[in-house]
């Protein structure tokens, strides 16, 4: 018999903590999606509300706030990574010779592009960093986030590639969620229709908020 | 005869585990519709074997659906394109004269084609033997009834104990995964009173062959519970998960004399 393997070698113990880190993950694009409505909110008093949320951001706990989200948002991105990664390398190995055909009963486009799909919104993420945190890409002015956020999705090109991103970040959500309970050992024939329909209903919210920013500038709804 | 079949089988062959294996066009002439897949395997072989050529290898035993012996991935789908039914009791009048049928082994690095559709699954028997068994010596059989069982919990052992171990699961699943066959090991025992003294060491140890044997990971496709012939269910899986994380959180360091749970 193998000794048995510590947690994080384990498969079981990679699943969980890609689970662990996903909720993590999904509070943290929930959050922030909650956070971005106020994009629809009315200017009063000369400040944004969305400027006003951001100075909130980068100032609450004495500034140390923002810097533990980060921290914490840091690491389990990176585990999250990480096992998708040693995961990923466990089942390409585990099929060294591929069928010749292949009829597909239960997956869906959503779980079969998993990998796809973590690795565009991960690119996003690092544009949208670059784009609207440090502003090294287009018009950008610190602390004026409403007017960054509008100028930026003014543009057809960046509206497109956050537009593509969210579409994946959809059949991320819709198989993650639901995937991450079973991984947590939460099915039951009492609560099974409702966790799909969770998930479903967690990736429209996020995914459909998220879409209709960049949609609403570019239809001149919101406009500086 | 009117309803006999002709056939077109393009067969996985191999000479043995070390040969590199190919597809090869045989032809199946005058098939019956009642026949079983592996009868109609038995007659292309009787054809093969009189042109003194060597026959098509393919593992069965029971031919009645109940020993998981049977194993073939028929036109892209473990067991064929039947629901929960095994190739052994697939007929051909699941096919339809002049069809194109295509004829694999099981695929994955824990299972190496022996010879033609034949695989090695003793990486079943490693799982098995790792924790797959409860070693309480029982002594004579019990009363009946003598030991409460819920009702429910009984029927869920029941459905699990279901697996026959085939393999489909693994052959079916993109990563090659045996979580489905592990998970059916270990919920069959791990609902039953008998089962739970070792319930959390069954389920750390069986884990840990199933990694040895490198097999893949679930990412929660459903092929499997799709393809199995005993309608396994996924929530074994998610029961093994449970089990797992408990019994990772409670596993006392191994002292002389036992582990303990
Ligand atoms: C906002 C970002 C992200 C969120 C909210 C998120 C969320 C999730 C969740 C909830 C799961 C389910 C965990 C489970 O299977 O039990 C998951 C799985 C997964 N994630 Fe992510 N993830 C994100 C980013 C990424 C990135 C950047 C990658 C890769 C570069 C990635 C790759 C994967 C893979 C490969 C899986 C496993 C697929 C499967 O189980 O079928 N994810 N993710
Ligand atoms: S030969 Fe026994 S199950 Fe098919």
């Amino acid at each position: 018999m193998p000794k048995e393997a510590s947690f994080l070698a384990s498969s079981i113990g990679k699943k969980i903590v890609m689970a662990v880190t996903g909720i993590m993950l999904v509070g943290f694009v929930v959050g922030h999606m909650a956070g971005n409505l106020q994009l629809y909110l009315p200017a009063h008093g000369g400040e944004h509300p969305l400027d006003a949320y951001g100075h909130f951001l980068r100032t609450m706990l004495h500034g140390a706030g923002i810097w533990i989200a980060r921290g914490g948002l840091l690491v389990a991105a990176l585990l999250h990574i990480w096992a998708a990664v040693t995961l990923t390398k466990m089942n390409m190995e585990a099929r060294p010779v591929a069928y010749k055909e292949v009829k597909s009963q239960a997956s869906t486009l959503a779980s079969r592009s998993m990998r796809v799909s973590g690795f565009i919104v991960l690119s996003f993420l690092v544009f949208h960093l670059l784009h609207l945190t440090l502003g090294k890409i287009g018009p950008f002015e610190e602390g004026k986030v409403f007017q960054n956020v509008v100028q930026g999705f003014q543009s057809p090109v960046i509206s497109g590639f956050y537009i593509l991103a969210m579409v994946c970040l959809f059949g991320h959500l819709r198989h993650g969620v639901w995937s991450m309970l079973q991984t947590l050992g939460l099915s039951h024939p009492s609560y099974n229709t409702l966790r799909d329909r969770l998930a479903f209903g967690v990736a429209l919210l996020v995914v459909g908020a998220n879409i209709s920013f960049p949609l609403a500038v570019l239809a001149g709804f919101v406009k500086l | 005869m009117s309803h006999d079949m002709n056939l077109t089988l393009q067969v996985w062959r191999q000479k043995n585990a070390k040969a590199e294996g190919g597809f090869q066009t045989i032809k199946a002439q005058a098939i019956s519709p009642d026949m079983s897949f592996l009868e109609m395997l038995d007659v292309v072989n009787e054809e093969i074997i009189k042109d003194g050529k060597d026959p098509i290898a393919f593992d069965h035993d029971c031919r009645e659906g109940i020993c998981g012996t049977c194993s073939m991935v028929i036109n892209g789908r473990p067991h064929g394109p039947k629901e929960r039914t095994t190739a052994c009791q697939l007929h051909m009048r699941s096919f339809k004269d002049g069809d194109a049928i295509a004829i694999e082994p099981w695929r994955a690095k824990a299972f190496p084609v022996q010879k033609d559709l034949v695989v090695d699954r003793g990486a079943f028997d490693r799982i098995i033997a790792a924790g797959g068994f409860i070693s309480a010596p029982t002594g004579t059989a019990q009363d009946a009834n003598g030991l409460p069982i819920a009702k429910e919990n009984a029927d869920l052992a029941m459905d699990a104990a279901a697996c026959i171990g085939c393999g489909a699961c693994v052959a079916a699943c993109p990563n090659a995964s045996a979580m489905l066959f592990v998970s059916a090991k270990v919920s069959h025992l791990g609902l039953l009173p008998q089962g739970q003294p070792e319930r959390f060491i069954r389920v750390r140890d069986m884990v840990a062959q199933m990694d040895a044997e490198e097999f893949g990971t679930c990412t929660n496709h459903g092929e499997c519970e799709a393809a199995c012939p005993k309608g396994i269910s996924l929530e074994n899986i998610a029961r093994m998960n449970r089990d797992y994380l408990k019994g990772k959180l409670i596993e006392r360091p191994a002292v002389a004399g036992g582990g303990g749970v």
